[in-house]
């Protein structure tokens, strides 16, 4: 319902409209009075889903949301029912972007024709997708901080910290229990090497290592 | 164990590499301000209990609900640039009706919660004053018409949905201006008073309830008119004539028109021409004010002027505030030494004041400039006064019972410049029980954070974690700091005030009407440019640090500057010449210091003569001997033109002036102007530091940078693309941009975009520049990166030639010398509109570096160089990704933590400003508009420091924990040996 109103000065006329799809975008063509005013008033609305039982009403925070034509030419906000519109366009092709903190929307290309006046286009520009009515949805809504996540065990335990007092705990606690289930003889064997080669290695220390001698 | 402390060297890293902030540490190492700006309407709205606020609407194009108890923002909205406000009101007593653009945007806001409820757009055909009338109606149901002019329609609209009632056309009735829309109580017909042709003075009553006229009245006044028509009382106007030294009391009765002339010089003795008559609408009074003085006057029921009083022309009035008995008030002001004098006078009762009061006002805040009151029922029945007063600094302060009852700095709304001043070094002797304490409470802190961590806190405790993080007193300390965190920011705003703001808090520390740049009735004044002039660092230790500021005194570019130098550390203005004995359209800090640190600056006038200071004979030796260096260069944009300049030898002896310069004009660049529009130049930031002009790229090649210093970007567009998106077609807009050396004028390179249009921001930094522009035909924005290396330096790679000494590594480097440059390119989309774009900057530059955007939405995002590196390609190889080379997307990613003001806004984004902190990883960022924000950045985090929310006491814990275990273990194993030795 991209809808496209000519304003001239006296007389404002609602206008049919007649929707023609398009395969790859839609366009809604207007029937319009004749008459050349060279302004038009383009009506859109804004939606979040999943707010609201219809989507009828906006959250609180997009009580600051704000529509911006062409970069900053007009700004506009929105109505508790979410609908917005310019005024006093000149035909040609638009830029709409919709700013509400926490909503990623995509700015949005409109064409005003002049030609064939009323005929309308509009399309998402990230994603080039067209749309039959100037209902503008976000794209993703936005976090603007990290997740702290919440604290377990295993967190601490992978710490720097953590690591460390685990090894630790290791080499106390479990090194004494796997050297006192060994096999004296293996220990001896074990020592003699270590002697023999000087250096202490933690393979031969291991049951396996020993028993690989 | 060396395993291990790999692994947690690892691990260590990659704890540290998340960027973003998490919600609990806001307010830790950023600040915000919000501002509305200089206050233009106040409505105030206390009559039910409840919150008494008071709405206002500013020159910022704000409107906003204020707390009248603290003077805090309930809600703002920031309407758009050329959407300026023309009128605000109250209607049924929950809707603020804002009346916008020339009358010609009309909306309501809900009063609670700032939500839009309806908003009309009234067409009109012509430009004219805008008026809106909102009756006074209390009754919250009863819809009752607002009545609009504006482009030579009267409108009338319904007040809850904003619905069209009815329109009048004045512009048939034929050249009318209406000054007044009168809407007398009770009655069914709204008055529109006006002039046609500034020779007839016109009324038309016109029906409620269809807009239907019923009655005309006019009555020609061959003299002319100047300024507009006062009402004075029911079917009494007084207006100027256009010689600005008669009044013409205009009486309506029963349809007829009579018109009395009474010379101003006959009422106020030695009163000259400039007589104004001011816009207070008091019943059966009026002011006007003359050369001299303000004169209030008193229309008599015959129809006779009667002089009341005379005050000093400085006193400013307030609009009349209807009492509850049919009376009205005043308010008076009057400025002075150190304090104001507020008086509120009844209009029937002019002699003697109702309330009179002293307060004492700070110098800093100039003039009173606006005064608004309101009044409220005492316990006792009587009537007391509250006043919102505007200064001279855009401050906004409520006056009651004598007091000032809280005051709003909104002068930082309009923040002209940015630079910035380190603070005092730190005393030595701290005393021992002060280390004591603080090791305390230091230890205490972290035992609070490690159980935070742990989940162990109770919610009280978690608000001390949280109090602690933001009190901590290290931040706001008045001392500089070994990171570099702690700085003043130096603020000049559009009002003629300096600020200096503490970086840790962002509290005023001090703050200065410069008396230069203040606008007095002769000339309207207003600062430029803020520069630093004196930063002690080897020399001249004992003196403080200081800036320039330099203002102008006119409105044109020929009128003379105004210069002052101001202490940075107390705000002292040290040194002002105003006005100046030049103009000044350039400022040009030269690289070059005198024994005493100061800077020298060249200021070049409309003339093209170019004037030194410091205004010293060491100066002026230094700059003789280096002015063969100095060059610069001048954009003239209407024209599309570049010039390049060198100051012109000249004998000593034949100069007038010992510091003012001949200059040359070295070389032009001509921009043809039917093809060819300059919208956009930006050159490098001056103290930028580059760490290497090497890059080693992937198989290990190296690749020099094109650095100097005198590199300018500038930006064309054809002349039909230079309106708003929308104006033009694809085939008939193209962007060239170039990289143009300006001691030279050689045009290094250049580019064009087809089918590209304006606005550009661009950012230029090292040997790169970044830019923003709009793509017509993909229609969406582009960011595009151009890379330019030295190429006469890419054969020092050479070993060999390096052995031999063959290599140029030695010869000086000269923009004379033509450059052998080679350009990388490429372009992304990028999805918002820009405001601003800036890059990090760090102290020694090695540090990598993110873009800053500041996006339509005035947020500030950091993007990381690396995303637009024109070495980019879509299958990066196996040593190019080593590299860290990103591979090649069509648009860039927009990350929402990356956001460096994550859930906040910075309403009215102009600018951005990065101050490189002592800490190499971190750049200080500032960010101002409406809002001022300022945040910490490290763009390769923080590898040089450990993070703020480090948890000392964890690494304590586990110290113990390893101490302990070592006993244990030793124990253990003592125990061990000794049975072993039994056995």
């Amino acid at each position: 319902m991209a809808v496209v109103r000519r304003s001239r000065p006296n007389s404002p006329t609602i206008l049919s409209l007649q929707l023609c799809f398009l395969s790859l975008f839609v366009c809604s063509s207007v029937s319009v009075a004749t008459g050349n005013g060279g302004s038009y008033t383009i009506n859109g609305r804004v939606k979040i889903p999943g707010f609201g039982a219809k989507g009828l009403v906006l959250p609180v925070k997009a009580n600051n949301a704000k529509v911006i034509l062409n970069g900053g030419q007009q700004v506009t906000f929105l109505k508790p029912d979410g609908y917005f519109s310019f005024h006093n366009v000149p035909a040609g092709t638009h830029l709409i972007e919709v700013d509400i903190i926490g909503y990623f929307f995509s700015p949005v290309r409109v064409d005003v024709s002049a030609r064939n006046p009323g005929k309308v286009q509009a399309a998402l520009t990230e994603n080039r997708r067209g749309l039959n009515e100037l209902v503008l949805e976000p794209l993703k809504e936005e976090q603007y901080y990290e997740i702290r996540e919440p604290f377990n065990i295993m967190s601490l335990v992978k710490s720097p910290m953590g690591l460390m007092i685990g090894f630790m705990v290791v080499v106390v606690f479990l090194m004494p229990k796997l050297v006192e289930n060994m096999d004296p003889e293996e220990i001896r064997k074990a020592q003699e090497e270590m002697r023999s080669q000087g250096v202490p290695s933690l393979a031969n220390l291991m049951p396996g290592g020993g028993r690989s001698n | 164990m060396a395993m291990a402390i790999k692994l947690s060297l690892i691990l260590l890293f990659f704890l540290s590499s998340s960027f973003a902030l998490y919600e609990d540490q806001v307010g830790f190492m950023d600040w915000h301000q919000r501002y509305i700006g200089k206050v233009k309407h106040a409505v105030f709205h206390t009559q039910k209990a409840g919150r008494k606020r008071v709405v206002v609407s500013t020159e910022e194009n704000v409107i906003a609900s204020l707390d009248l108890r603290r003077g805090e923002i309930f809600w703002r909205h920031v309407l758009g640039a050329n959407d300026v406000v023309d009128q605000v009101d109250i209607a049924l007593g929950k809707y603020v009706i804002t009346l916008s653009s020339e009358g010609s945007i009309l909306r309501a806001w809900n009063l609670p919660d700032g939500q839009m409820v309806w908003e009309s757009f009234l067409s009109g055909s012509k430009s004219s004053k805008a008026l809106l009338t909102v009756p006074a109606n209390l009754k919250v149901d009863l819809d009752s018409p607002i009545f609009v002019y504006g482009g030579g329609y009267l409108h009338a609209i319904s007040s809850i949905d904003g619905e069209y009632l009815w329109k009048k056309d004045f512009a048939t009735e034929g050249n009318i201006d209406v000054h007044q829309l009168i809407l007398p109580g009770g009655s069914d017909v709204v008055h529109a008073v006006g002039v046609t042709d500034s020779s007839q003075f016109d009324t038309y009553e016109v029906d409620v309830k269809n807009g239907g006229l019923l009655k005309h009245t006019t009555a020609s006044f061959p003299g002319g008119i100047y300024g507009e028509v006062l009402p004075v009382s029911g079917g009494r106007f007084v207006v100027l004539d256009a010689s600005r030294s008669v009044l013409v009391l205009i009486t309506i009765e029963n349809g007829q028109t009579h018109l009395e002339q009474t010379h101003v010089s006959d009422l106020i003795h030695g009163s000259s021409g400039n007589t104004v008559i001011l816009p207070s609408k008091l019943s059966g009074i009026f002011s006007l004010r003359t050369d001299s003085c303000i004169v209030f006057i008193k229309v008599t029921n015959e129809g006779k002027l009667k002089v009341m009083e005379k005050v000093d022309k400085t006193v400013v009035v307030s609009d009349a505030l209807p009492l509850s008995e049919g009376e009205q008030a005043f308010a008076l002001v009057e400025h002075g030494d150190g304090k104001i004098e507020l008086s509120v006078r009844l209009v029937h009762d002019m002699s003697s004041n109702h309330l009179k009061e002293t307060v004492k006002m700070d110098h800093e805040r100039g003039f009173v400039h606006k005064i608004f009151i309101n009044n409220y029922v005492r316990t006792d029945r009587s009537h007391g006064f509250r006043a919102l007063i505007v200064m001279e600094d855009h401050s906004l302060l409520l006056l009651q019972q004598g007091e000032i009852v809280w005051t709003r700095d909104d002068g930082l709304a309009s923040v002209i410049d940015v630079t910035t001043s380190e603070l005092p070094v730190e005393k030595i002797g701290v005393s021992v029980a002060k280390v004591e304490h603080s090791l305390f409470e230091w230890l205490k802190g972290h035992m609070l954070k490690l159980k935070g961590t742990l989940m162990l806190a109770t919610p009280d405790e978690v608000a001390a974690i949280q109090q602690i993080r933001l009190q901590s007193s290290e931040k706001s300390k008045m001392t500089r700091d070994h990171n570099g965190f702690r700085r003043l920011l130096i603020l000049l705003t559009r009002a003629g005030k300096l600020y200096a703001l503490h970086t840790g808090d962002g509290r005023v520390v001090w703050s200065t009407l410069l008396q230069s740049l203040r606008t007095t009735s002769q000339q309207k004044c207003a600062g430029l440019k803020l520069h630093q002039w004196q930063v002690p660092h080897h020399h001249a230790l004992d003196k403080n640090p200081s800036v320039l500021v330099v203002g102008r005194c006119g409105l044109s570019l020929t009128s003379p500057s105004a210069l002052s130098i101001v202490d940075a550390y107390t705000g002292k203005e040290l040194q002002s010449t105003s006005p100046a004995q030049h103009s000044t359209v350039q400022v040009i800090p030269l690289p070059y210091r005198d024994s005493t640190e100061q800077q020298l600056h060249l200021l070049i006038d409309a003339d093209k003569h170019a004037h030194l200071y410091p205004t010293t004979p060491e100066a002026a030796d230094i700059f003789q001997r280096e002015s063969e260096n100095v060059y610069w260069y001048s954009v003239e944009l209407d024209a599309g033109i570049l010039r390049g300049y060198g100051v012109k030898k000249t004998h000593p002896s034949n100069t007038v002036d010992d510091y003012c310069f001949e200059t040359r004009n070295l070389w032009s660049v001509v921009f043809p102007s039917e093809s060819e529009k300059i919208i956009a130049t930006v050159a490098r930031k001056q103290n930028e530091v580059v760490h290497t002009q090497a890059k080693v790229i992937a198989d290990e090649d190296v690749m020099y940078k094109y650095i100097s210093k005198n590199m300018l970007f500038v930006a064309t567009v054809s002349p039909k693309a230079n309106g708003p998106i929308g104006s033009a077609t694809p085939d008939e807009s193209v962007l060239v941009v170039y990289l143009v050396d300006t001691v030279t004028g050689r045009i290094l390179h250049r580019m064009t975009h087809l089918g590209s249009q304006g606005p550009v921001h661009a950012v230029l930094s090292e040997n790169w520049v970044v830019y923003h522009y709009f793509n017509l035909r993909a229609h969406r924005y582009e960011m595009s990166v151009i890379e330019i290396y030295d190429q006469s330096r890419a054969e020092n790679k050479d070993v060999l030639k390096l052995i031999v000494g063959k290599h140029n590594l030695t010869t000086p480097v000269s923009s004379y010398s033509r450059p052998e440059v080679t350009t990388k390119s490429q372009s992304y989309f990028f999805t918002h509109s820009v405001k601003a774009i800036s890059v990090s900057s760090t102290a020694k530059g090695i540090t990598s570096k993110h873009l800053l955007i500041g996006t339509i939405g005035d947020q500030v995002l950091a993007l990381d160089k690396r995303f637009v590196d024109p070495r980019r390609s879509l299958n990066p190889t196996q040593a190019e990704k080593e590299e860290g080379l990103l591979p090649l997307t069509d648009a860039l990613p927009i990350i929402p933590q990356s956001y460096v003001t994550h859930a906040l806004k910075v309403e009215g984004l102009r600018g951005i400003e990065t101050i490189p902190a002592k800490l190499e990883s971190t750049s200080l960022v500032f960010a101002y508009g409406i809002d001022l924000f300022y945040t910490r950045i490290a763009p390769s985090k923080t590898y040089d420091s450990l993070t703020e929310d480090f948890n000392y006491a964890l690494l304590l814990l586990t110290i113990v924990a390893l101490v302990v275990a070592i006993f244990v273990t030793w124990v253990l194993s003592e125990r061990k040996d000794l049975q072993d030795k039994w056995r």
